[in-house]
């Protein structure tokens, strides 16, 4: 699936839940979910610092794909960032570098990636592009 | 009490708590991070443009007399709240922050050298710490940090141990905005004076929860920002006492500031003008007056009687959740309650919380010190301003309750 076909699909799920509960209770489930990020990378090197909760981000570059793995210590940040992986993990350096996340604004989570949230997503998603465009030149 | 607090008259008195949030009413606790306005405030900021806005100090015209006045008339307001000496002991600044990077610079280029010492509480907001790093960097002096126990209770008898001949300056909060603590600062200002050290007290969560007197206090500086006292933003307070004032150099050059300015000398103006330099915020200084009125028509003392019980209904009222441990046990509290529910991050607990209309503030508080001493990422900070009421402390429990529930 491309990036978009799988924001699609989000979006087509996220429009299930009536309420704001049902869908932060998906978000909590997706956070207990999310494969643990490797040991290994638990660390300060691939630690993105939010003022707030931590998240932790790994690239892992395959056969001309980008493979991510994170982690966060809130589950809600940790929710959103599994969504954030299940969009741009898998892809070409192109794809997620040119990448349009239009899905955050269109599920109603558009408040966590504003910058008062200081949750280290807004500089997650940074950070994957970055990987992306590095990769892209090299 | 003797009377019954007015508690429905001044919720009426605050238009914002009248609206909602993400569909239910608004329950506001973030009261440590800034407080809400009352109408007697926001109709003097609107008066101010409506009515008398021009520049103050300069011009012989109409308009600039009155602006003139009513910033002085707010300036002697300011001065009644807080018991000092003269009017001109009263320094407006931009916030606490503002007044604390004042006196570092300039106290702190007169008086402070290499080798002499600074102390700090350990449970200081970090524009209690930096301005101070920044300063002893600057001098190859010594920042030293007073410690608290892990009750968020200050060492009185390392404080002792610490004060000596190098110490050049203690300067320390009143009230911790992240624990609660309120420091026994007669004990802090009568030990550094015997060393002949002056205490400057950063009364940002003090100053319109406890009654004070800066000269019965004794106290050499004493810092305050106005938003956090129901007053607008971008305006503070430093007093000092004047024989500092006087014996410390300016701050910021600038108009105002001066008498006389050749291109080979300047001489500055007298207190409290030398250090005003520039325009400063002309209608926050004004209404910050109208803030300190709208309090003592309440009265200090049945607010701080009032928010202390509210204080006490909140923290029995929270111990009945399962799993939460309060952060902060000082004996002695007032207007913050810190907390962490079993082993969820507080930030989660905060989004919850936002989705019921309920605003805590989550993090560190400015306080990274006070979280890593006690091996925490942060907490969840209920904080209270004269207008809460049980019913906002009721609304914050079922807010944890279903925070809990989604999220144990």
């Amino acid at each position: 699936m491309t990036i978009n076909e799988i924001q699609d699909e989000l979006i087509a799920d996220f429009s299930f839940f009536e309420d704001w509960m049902s869908k932060y209770e998906y978000i909590i489930q997706l956070g207990k979910e999310l494969p643990l990020i490797d040991g290994q990378y638990k660390t300060d090197q691939y630690l993105i610092k939010g003022c707030q909760s931590k998240v932790w981000l790994h690239a892992d570059f395959r056969d001309g794909l980008i493979h991510f793995t994170a982690d966060s210590d809130a589950i809600i940040t940790k929710g959103l960032v599994s969504l954030m992986v299940k969009v741009l993990s898998g892809h070409s350096p192109e794809e997620i570098a040119d990448s349009d996340l239009y899905f955050i604004d269109q599920i109603g989570l558009k408040e966590h990636l504003s910058t008062t949230r200081a949750n280290g997503l807004l500089s997650m998603v940074k950070q994957m592009k970055l990987y992306a465009i590095a990769l892209k030149k090299g | 009490m003797s009377k019954i607090y007015p508690i429905d008259s001044i919720r009426q008195d605050f238009p914002i708590l009248r609206r909602e949030v993400n569909g239910s009413p608004l329950v506001y606790l973030d009261n440590g991070a800034t407080t809400q306005k009352p109408q007697m405030v926001i109709d003097a900021i609107s008066d101010y443009y409506t009515g008398i806005n021009s520049n103050i100090h300069r011009g012989v015209h109409h308009l600039s007399q009155l602006a003139t006045d009513a910033y002085e008339v707010s300036r002697a307001k300011i001065s009644q709240f807080i018991g000092a000496a003269h009017d001109h002991e009263i320094i407006m600044t931009s916030g606490t922050t503002g007044g604390i990077n004042l006196v570092a610079h300039s106290y702190g280029n007169e008086f402070v050298h290499e080798g002499d010492e600074i102390l700090i509480s350990e449970m200081e907001h970090h524009s209690n710490i930096v301005p101070w790093q920044l300063l002893c960097a600057a001098k190859g002096a010594k920042l030293r940090v007073i410690p608290m126990d892990e009750r968020g209770v200050l060492d009185m008898e390392a404080f002792q141990l610490m004060l000596n001949e190098k110490t050049k300056l203690v300067a320390i909060t009143y009230v911790s905005n992240s624990l609660g603590t309120i420091n026994p600062v007669r004990g802090v200002i009568s030990k550094a004076h015997a060393m002949g050290v002056p205490v400057l007290l950063d009364a940002a969560q003090a100053v319109h929860h406890i009654a004070l007197n800066v000269q019965e206090l004794d106290v050499d500086f004493l810092v305050f920002s106005g938003h956090k006292m129901y007053g607008p933003t971008g305006i503070g307070v430093l007093y000092g006492k004047e024989n500092w004032l006087n014996a410390m150099p300016p701050y910021q050059g600038g108009g105002d500031m001066i008498k006389q300015v050749t291109f080979e000398k300047t001489t500055f103006n007298e207190l409290p003008f030398k250090f005003e330099a520039g325009t400063p915020n002309i209608e926050a200084g004004i209404c910050l007056g109208s803030a300190i009125d709208y309090i003592q028509s309440i009265g200090l003392d049945a607010i701080a009687a009032y928010e202390n019980d509210l204080l006490n209904y909140a923290t029995e009222s929270l111990l009945t959740i399962d799993g939460l441990r309060i952060i902060g046990t000082a004996p002695e509290k007032s207007g913050v309650i810190s907390f962490l529910l079993g082993d969820i991050h507080p930030y989660d607990v905060g989004v919850i919380c936002d989705k019921l209309g309920v605003a805590v503030r989550t993090g560190h508080h400015c306080t990274q010190p006070v979280m890593d001493k006690l091996g925490i990422p942060g907490t969840v900070r209920a904080s209270f301003a004269m207008y809460n009421t049980r019913e906002d402390v009721d609304a914050l429990i079922a807010a944890l309750q279903k925070a809990s529930q989604m999220l144990q």
